[in-house]
């Protein structure tokens, strides 16, 4: 089962490379991390998507948690949370087939960020079915470059990872 | 005042306790060394890195106190990495300073510089790279109670030459060392306490599983009185032998792979297995699927991730052994103890069956034989020496022949099984304690692997005993070749011829005795035990022995080679 894990970190030196390779060195799958810092810039959130069962979610928990530099570890997935992650998309544009890449960005609430005389770069945000849905789309015209951000993550209501942060 | 980092770190160091360092200079920390010169610090000059850091656990392991290291920048810090992994997989308290290049030169590939901090992130429990000298004691001081507290393991300290020089303004910081990541559990979930005496009550055959983690918590005596309160068996894993005491009626001596029939016996019959500060490693469980099949486990571990890591566990208690030991007895005094005496009858019987079926024995045929020279190192040490193993037959048949009685009196190391670790923790444990018998019970394999620290000890005056298993073989490499490859054996005959280890000990200016004959053995351990200096002897044992009961890799352990 895939599950959205949000890491609130000490904002050290080599921080990032303790994570990824804790990940690494006990056989964990990552499937997408974003770091940035937090309002607080002594300390950053990481969203990390993985994959695993119960047991393994259980040791992934714990061994992140073992961390010294890690402060609060959530399995966002066992509770009612908002995930998102944003896209670039490099479309081919010519003349001919723009109006109707108006009409997906608009139905999509996309962005066009950049135009030149034969691209048009597409700036998108969503969870993973809208994004997915959105390239499916995309896919009649040239797609020339896609770049993620990897998912980042929150609790709904009140609750919140760490007070104060 | 203003001072240089070197002298802050010694004034750090001596407000720790720190009285000895096991280490090795280099250019990188020519200023320690320097400023090491105008304190009462004990240097220990040893001859590789790695026997620094191995001596530095073996203190550690002995006395209890954390272990501290000094080397220089690049190959030194690299030589280091086999004694850190050594002391992580045991939960070992040291602390490495490293030499490094200095900050600008930092990943410019410089002479002598290694990523240090990178190399050794998932072998040490935390690492530091200081990067200013106004940081260095608080790094310093989190270092050593990160390394101490909790489940203890190894912290290295990465020291680039400028920082060490740089002069700042210096006062001790006094508050309480706060790392806002780091809470251990110490005191037991009064929950789960009820649980586990709920179950305690209810057992019929229960036995206690007992871990090095009774040892690092110093929680023998309660593990002691929990076993006599309830009458219970006790087995060890490797790593917990010495925390019960062998010679002990309750004691069943070491689980799994060679483990005694006894204790594998009564693990996998049990009804409730107690563990105590182990973490199930698969040395001990052999095949996971039929390790105590029928047994609720207990499992009293300070550390969380080893919990429901390799076996389910019932009643998982997460904090420090001898807290909760003392909770369990607590909580245990309204209990009616003698019914489940009574209950527990049946379960002796059937427990001194198996002892007397299957005792720890050996052919006693003339020839020269590793065990009995192992079991008279017992009977004239009268069990009361600290003994270091090397990795191998050596460490198994001394797990199973030296009935350990105390804590902190076999240093070995467990988790990652290092050849080359017993001579220079010997060293250490020395160094420690001067007036005890310290010995290395080494095989002619392991003793190669860190044979120049003779030269530490003659050096030091250490009056370290080395007494050689030497079957010609790397022993138990050779026994897992005769019984699962055929007998091919391929490389590990060390007989071309094997080297003179007499005349090595006498060109180290160590006295040294080879002994071929089982009469000569007792009259050569009484010589070099009554002689204050160190000592070698080769004792040129049978070449093709094996160690057993021996259960292979991935069997049930209950399913054992018996001699």
């Amino acid at each position: 089962m895939r599950h959205t894990i949000s890491v609130l970190v000490k904002n050290e030196f080599g921080v990032l490379a303790r994570v990824a390779s804790l990940f690494s060195a006990r056989g964990f799958n990552i499937e997408s991390l974003s770091v940035a810092e937090t309002l607080n810039p002594s300390f950053s959130i990481m969203t990390i998507v993985t994959e695993g069962d119960e047991q393994i979610l259980e040791q992934i928990t714990k061994q992140l948690n073992k961390l010294i530099d890690v402060i609060k570890v959530a399995n966002l997935s066992t509770e009612n949370f908002i995930e998102r992650e944003m896209a670039l998309i490099k479309v081919g544009a010519e003349n001919a087939n723009r109006e109707e890449l108006f009409r997906i960005v608009e139905i999509f609430k996309a962005k066009i960020v950049d135009v030149s005389p034969k691209t048009m770069t597409i700036e998108v945000s969503g969870n993973d079915k809208k994004l997915a849905d959105f390239f499916e789309l995309l896919k009649s015209f040239r797609i020339r470059e896609i770049v993620r951000t990897g998912k980042i993550a929150m609790l709904r209501d009140k609750k919140r990872l760490k007070k104060g942060e | 005042m203003r001072i240089p980092g070197s002298k802050i770190l010694m004034e750090c160091l001596k407000r720790e306790g720190v009285t000895t360092i096991f280490g090795y200079p280099g250019g990188a920390v020519l200023n320690i060394f320097d400023e090491m010169l105008n304190t009462d610090l004990r240097h220990i000059l040893v001859r590789h890195e790695q026997a620094a850091v191995h001596a530095a656990d073996g203190y550690a392991r002995a006395s209890g106190k954390t272990g501290v290291v000094i080397v220089t920048s690049g190959p030194g810090a690299t030589n280091t990495v086999t004694g850190i992994t050594t002391a992580y997989m045991d939960s070992i308290p040291i602390v490495v300073f490293t030499g490094q290049v200095p900050t600008p030169l930092i990943g410019n590939d410089a002479f002598q510089e290694a990523d240090i901090v990178g190399i050794t992130r998932s072998c040490t429990k935390h690492n530091y790279l200081v990067r200013d000298v106004k940081d260095l004691s608080r790094i310093v001081r989190e270092a050593f109670y990160l390394a101490k507290t909790g489940r203890p393991g190894p912290v290295l300290v990465d020291l680039p030459k400028d920082v060490i020089s740089t002069e700042i303004e210096f006062k001790y910081p006094e508050e309480d060392v706060f790392i806002e990541g780091y809470r251990p559990t110490f005191v037991g979930n009064v929950k789960q306490i009820k649980k586990a005496v709920r179950l305690i009550m209810r057992s019929k055959r229960g036995v206690i599983f007992a871990g090095g983690g009774v040892i690092l918590s110093n929680a023998s005596e309660k593990l002691r009185e929990l076993a006599q309160k309830l009458n219970m068996p006790v087995t060890m894993s490797l790593m917990g032998l010495g925390s019960f005491p062998g010679d002990h009626p309750l004691s069943l001596g070491m689980l799994g792979m060679h483990g005694t029939y006894s204790a594998n016996m009564a693990v996998t019959e049990s009804d409730l297995l107690i563990a105590i500060g182990a973490r199930f490693d698969d040395r001990v469980t052999g095949k996971i699927e039929t390790f105590a099949p029928n047994a609720k486990i207990i499992h009293i571990d300070i550390d969380p991730t080893s919990i429901s890591k390799n076996v389910h566990v019932d009643v998982p208690i997460v904090g420090d052994c001898k807290i909760i030991l003392g909770q369990i007895l607590e909580a245990l005094q309204d209990e009616n103890l003698d019914e489940l005496k009574i209950k527990l009858k049946p379960w002796h019987k059937k427990i001194e069956q198996w002892k007397q079926a299957h005792k720890l024995t050996y052919k006693k045929n003339g020839s020269l034989k590793p065990q009995f020279v192992i079991e008279k190192i017992y009977e004239l040490t009268k069990g009361d020496a600290i003994i270091a193993t090397e990795v191998g037959q050596n460490q198994m048949w001394t797990a199973q022949f030296y009935k350990f009685k105390k804590p902190r009196t076999l240093l070995t190391s467990g988790g990652l099984g290092t050849m080359g670790y017993g001579f220079p923790a010997a060293i250490g444990a020395q160094v420690a304690f001067p007036d005890k018998i310290v010995i290395d019970i080494a095989g002619d394999g392991s003793i190669q692997m860190n044979i120049q620290e003779l030269a530490t000890v003659s050096q030091h005056s250490l009056p370290v005993k080395i007494f050689i298993l030497n079957n010609r073989y790397l022993g138990m490499v050779r026994q897992w070749q005769e019984l699962f490859y055929n007998r091919r054996y391929a490389s590990v005959s060390l007989d071309y011829p094997s080297p003179d280890f007499v005349k090595l000990a006498e060109a180290y200016h160590i006295l040294g005795m080879q002994i071929t004959d089982p009469k000569d053995v007792e009259e050569a351990i009484i010589k070099a035990l009554s002689t204050k200096e160190a000592v070698l002897i080769d004792f040129r044992v049978a070449e093709e022995e094996g160690v057993y009961p021996m259960v292979p890799a991935g069997a049930p352990i209950n399913e054992m080679l018996l001699l």
